[in-house]
């Protein structure tokens, strides 16, 4: 995955992400329109498909709305870096399929603009010559994350 | 081996006789909850998953309290959509517009009961462990795969054990201990954790005040807030609910377990400042601070409990008439008792505004949103930016007893100064 990179700050929390008056919204796309307009109300109309989220500690914290995860998805997200991650938020994303890398320090190293390239494989991530390392995921997060999310995850199972 | 009570829950909800934190473990669900906002993704997922009935309908409990009555025609298509749900899959816990805020109504009408796993669709669900029970916030998605096979997988977490002891102050309410506890862990301080509070403090509260504590853990980052059962909660229990429940007890030596002390006994009131819920400082930083609207109400502070308080010190007084006040009881129950104690007439003589129980201005999706530049001091949990209305508003969070002071100055007000 390669992209360029949108830097936050810490504790960047879901009304942030999708303020509560876009939850009547289900779809995907039209919420994207409005991803992250609690801090950049213009920030729907620069992002790209492909780009990277880059933050500081306790990404997504605050309500359960998966609305957020699904508003980084429609807008086509590759993957959230950031030093931490709020608890629901991190369940909601991996079950969307959206890759969440853990790289304690890594908000140091990147700005918005920087061109980076991940390879989730080996747990890396690569701007110009530079390598940081992320926190491997767990072995079935990486099972769910590679069948595209929860939902297809589970269609093949029997429980 | 020494467990915590979320430990023994989980172990006993995952069919094992022991677990230990960090362990990934497949739970049985006793309580899965969905509302208006959350619950038609919830039900889009579900049938994406291709299955065609819930795993146990008796099992799921269904209301609306975040946008009722419907402010907006997407609003009323989702509750459409979670009507049909209901009526297609047969579950009977359901309650419409009228009932209330799901974390007041749940416990009030006997689905909560110690030793279950409850999970809702709403990050506030860690409230009902104030009841004995394990309850967490989940997703959308983590409701589908509960919806579709009645489990979820848990990492069982560590515990924080608050040990909560001292006599507060006049005026100084459970609120005031749960702001104090997050402004020094800060919002992150109990990420992944279950918070256990226990103490004489927390003995000597009622059951409203407990749900006050556990309501806020997430705003720690908590996974639960959870305080052992004890003859209050079998009492509470008893009088609403006819399901067997098991009490479970920490284990002090337990393994995963940390302890914090905290000494209430000289505390003031405190007050969560704009724009995060760990910026607490003591009412004396911040007197005098202009409002431009109060909210009493929320799943954290719209108790019977609540309105009694603010009530008391509004009665025969009028509020500013720089502030506008909302009223909004937490449930029906709550509401009509409200009524029969006189204290909405209370309410109304003094200015405010009385709203139909619902979530209100909480989360900046319904009724009651702030415009650019306003101030609200609200009894409700969080005060992000923008998440009452226009993202240059402010929030600052307060008991029901400050905000009803505040009321009638205009600014915040220690009730000590009425
Ligand atoms: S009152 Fe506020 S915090 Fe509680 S459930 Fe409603 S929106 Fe969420």
């Amino acid at each position: 995955m390669k992209g360029k990179v949108w830097k936050f700050e810490d504790d960047i929390d879901t009304d942030q992400i999708i303020p509560g008056r876009y939850l009547v919204i289900r779809d995907p796309k039209k919420l994207a329109k409005h991803l992250m307009e609690g801090i950049d109300p213009q920030f729907p109309d620069k992002v790209k498909k492909g780009d990277f989220i880059v933050a500081g500690k306790n990404f997504g914290c605050g309500s359960s709305r998966e609305h957020a995860p699904l508003a980084l998805k429609g807008a086509g997200i590759s993957a959230v870096i950031a030093e931490s991650f709020a608890r629901i938020f991190y369940r909601n994303a991996i079950n969307l399929g959206i890759p969440l890398l853990e790289a304690p320090g890594i908000s140091k190293h990147l700005k918005t603009g920087d061109e980076i390239e991940i390879d989730l494989e080996k747990g890396i991530i690569k701007k110009d010559k530079r390598e940081f390392k992320f926190k491997k995921l767990p072995e079935f997060m990486v099972e769910i994350l590679k069948k595209g999310g929860l939902i297809p995850y589970l269609k093949n199972k029997n429980w | 081996m020494s467990m915590t009570i979320s430990e023994k829950i989980l172990a006993k909800a995952a069919g094992k006789k022991e677990v230990e934190a960090g362990e990934i473990i497949m739970a049985n669900i006793d309580v899965a909850m969905m509302h208006d906002l959350t619950g038609p993704l919830a039900v889009e997922a579900f049938k994406k998953i291709g299955s065609e009935k819930v795993w146990d309908p008796s099992k799921v409990v269904v209301l609306f309290d975040h946008q009722v009555p419907a402010d907006s025609i997407e609003a009323a298509e989702n509750h459409i959509i979670m009507r049909k749900f209901v009526k297609e899959q047969g579950i009977e816990d359901f309650y419409d517009v009228r009932e209330g805020i799901c974390h007041q109504v749940l416990p009030e009408k006997g689905h909560v009961v110690p030793g279950d796993v409850i999970v809702g669709t709403d990050s506030h669900t860690c409230t009902h462990g104030a009841l004995g029970a394990f309850a967490t916030g989940i997703g959308s998605t983590d409701m589908a795969m509960v919806l579709a096979t009645g489990k979820l997988w848990f990492k069982v977490p560590e515990t924080i054990r608050f040990e909560i002891e001292g006599q507060p102050k006049n005026h100084v309410c459970a609120k005031d201990i749960i702001l104090y506890i997050i402004g020094k862990m800060g919002i992150d301080g109990a990420t992944y954790k279950a918070c256990e509070f226990t103490g004489s403090t927390v003995k000597n509260m009622t059951i409203s005040e407990r749900l006050v504590l556990c309501n806020m853990a997430i705003e720690m980052g908590g996974k639960t807030g959870i305080i052992e059962a004890d003859e209050k909660t079998i009492e509470y229990v008893k009088r609403r609910s006819k399901k067997p429940y098991n009490i479970m007890k920490t284990d002090p030596d337990a393994p995963s377990l940390e302890s914090m002390q905290v000494n209430v006994e000289s505390l003031e009131p405190q007050i969560a400042c704009p724009h995060n819920v760990d910026n607490v400082k003591p009412i004396s930083e911040v007197e005098g601070t202009e409002i431009d609207q109060i909210f009493i109400g929320s799943c954290t502070n719209g108790r019977i409990e609540d309105l009694r308080y603010a009530a008391k010190i509004l009665k025969g007084g009028e509020i500013s008439e720089r502030v506008r006040m909302l009223v909004i009881p937490a449930s029906r129950e709550v509401y009509t008792k409200a009524l029969d104690e006189g204290l909405i007439k209370i309410f109304i003589d003094a200015g405010a505004i009385v709203c139909n129980p619902c979530c209100g201005p909480c989360l900046g999706g319904h009724i009651g949103l702030l415009g650019p530049g306003e101030v609200s001091l609200s009894t409700s949990n969080r005060n992000f930016k923008g998440r009452q209305g226009s993202p240059e508003s402010e929030v600052y969070l307060s008991s029901a007893a400050v905000a009803a002071a505040s009321a009638i100055k205009g600014k915040i007000t220690h009730p000590n100064n009425i």
